[in-house]
């Protein structure tokens, strides 16, 4: 990757806690690399590993699935959902010879805009060390 | 009036769909009186330069089984398309990639390496590998290339039906044929049997909780399986919420969880990522450290998820290799 490109990352954040989180960060003023694409979804149990696999296939060079704290949830139980996927997707992804630093979860709730920041600046930084994804550029099929 | 033309052909499969089309039992006899078979390299002594000599489209079907892996198996996949009126993908190696398409996890050199050097059965100190052409006194010898990445049969050629089974049920075979001759036949591109998920007809379907919810998951030689409780309930992976029904839960009614061999239903698109989810949502574990371990414990998650519908998922292969 080059010195000021900036890797490509898709955020699925959730309506309740992340993408309020996010939009704190935004109101607050804070400063963070414009790396992040974000796609507000209502709970993080929504991302089903195909949106995953899809935005890889699309030339995301990061994935970042964000939502509330473990026990937060607004429906009581998404989030513990989305962890116990996460970490199979996360199995497959190594089987597959993905990158799993690729792919990111992380818990920011509504009041956390700072962590929003911390979250989306420190995954840039080691995607940049990564590179891009690699299968943009390699003739797979 | 003349009947019908009819070609079977097989590319990388077992055998076993061959297998399914003699599994037709007395059946057959109706098949065979009803139609002319043109082609059917396991069975008949016909020559490929036989179909090159025909005009376009005068098989009336071909029922093409196994996935495309050979420079061979492509060009006859594109031949008997050019000279037949109906292609049907048959079996699920042609339609989903099935076992031979688990070979997307490596390439050509990782392969040729195990098969023709590595095994400890093999004795080839000088490391030849098969080659395309090789020349000897007598001449010229050749061999089909072989591809790094096996495909599914429409991913090389236009499909007109498909029918989903490892192999395929004969009920299902002899309803397609059936609905060939009389002309009845639904939607292009139609999987010929339901489009519901094996769970809706599976007998033990009863004996499942309203909630499934498992701590821990089993192998099935792990566990002492009781034939009237679903195995998902007991910890065991079954594919069946992820699979297409109408196979008449073979698997099932031998004991054996389903594998998931007649592929996702319509709308689903990787089934394997389909399954993983579903898998998440039964698993009652809060705690990290032990989803991480439970994660862990599932061997072979490609070999388990996506059995036979490696190439035909959204990556088709192992990346990278």
């Amino acid at each position: 990757m080059k010195e000021n490109e900036l890797p490509r990352i898709i955020g699925f954040l959730c309506k309740w806690c992340s993408s309020a989180g996010a939009d704190l960060a935004g109101v607050s003023r804070l400063k963070m690399p414009a790396s992040l694409i974000p796609i507000r979804v209502m709970c993080s149990s929504r991302v089903d590993p195909v949106f995953v696999l899809k935005a890889f296939l699309g030339g995301a060079d990061g994935v970042l699935v964000a939502g509330c704290h473990p026990g937060d949830c607004h429906y009581q139980s998404g989030n513990y959902y989305t962890r116990r996927r996460f970490a199979l997707t996360k199995k497959i992804f190594e089987e597959l010879g993905l990158d799993t630093n690729r792919i990111r979860l992380s818990w920011i709730s509504a009041s956390e805009g700072h962590k929003f920041v911390n979250v989306v600046t420190e995954f840039t930084e080691n995607l940049k060390k990564i590179g891009k994804n690699p299968i943009e550029t390699e003739v797979f099929l | 009036m003349a009947k019908p033309l009819v070609a079977f052909y097989w590319c990388a499969s077992c055998g076993g769909c061959e297998e399914a089309v003699i599994d037709l039992a007395e059946d057959i006899l109706k098949v065979v009186e009803a139609v002319d078979i043109k082609l059917w390299p396991v069975a008949m002594d016909f020559k490929y330069k036989d179909i090159e000599a025909m005009e376009d489209s005068a098989l009336a079907v071909s029922f093409i089984n196994g996935a495309i892996r050979t420079s061979e198996q492509e060009y006859m996949a594109k031949l008997l398309r050019k000279k037949s009126g109906l292609v049907v993908a048959f079996g699920a190696c042609s339609h989903l990639g099935g076992i031979p398409g688990l070979a997307n996890v490596a390439n050509k050199k990782e392969i040729f390496e195990t098969a023709y050097k590595l095994t400890h059965t093999t004795v080839n100190p000088k490391g030849v590998y098969p080659q395309t052409v090789t020349e000897i006194p007598q001449g010229k010898l050749t061999l089909p290339e072989f591809y790094d990445t096996v495909k599914t049969l429409d991913q090389t050629i236009e499909v007109d039906y498909y029918l989903p089974g490892c192999a395929p049920p004969p009920d299902l075979i002899m309803n397609a044929i059936t609905a060939i001759l009389e002309g009845k036949l639904p939607e292009k591109g139609s999987v010929l049997t339901v489009d519901k998920a094996l769970c809706e007809t599976c007998p033990l379907n009863k004996s499942k909780p309203d909630k499934l919810a498992i701590k821990e998951i089993k192998r099935i030689s792990e566990v002492i399986h009781d034939p009237e409780k679903c195995f998902l309930a007991e910890g065991i992976i079954c594919l069946g919420p992820a699979t297409r029904g109408g196979c008449g839960e073979r698997c099932i009614n031998a004991n054996m969880p389903c594998r998931g061999c007649f592929g996702p239903t319509k709308e689903v698109k990787d089934m394997g990522a389909k399954f993983l989810s579903s898998l998440a949502s039964i698993i009652d574990v809060d705690d990290e450290k032990e989803i991480e371990r439970i994660a862990e414990s599932v061997l072979g998650p490609i070999g388990l998820f996506y059995m036979y519908t490696l190439p035909s998922s959204i990556l088709r292969r192992k990346q990278g290799v």
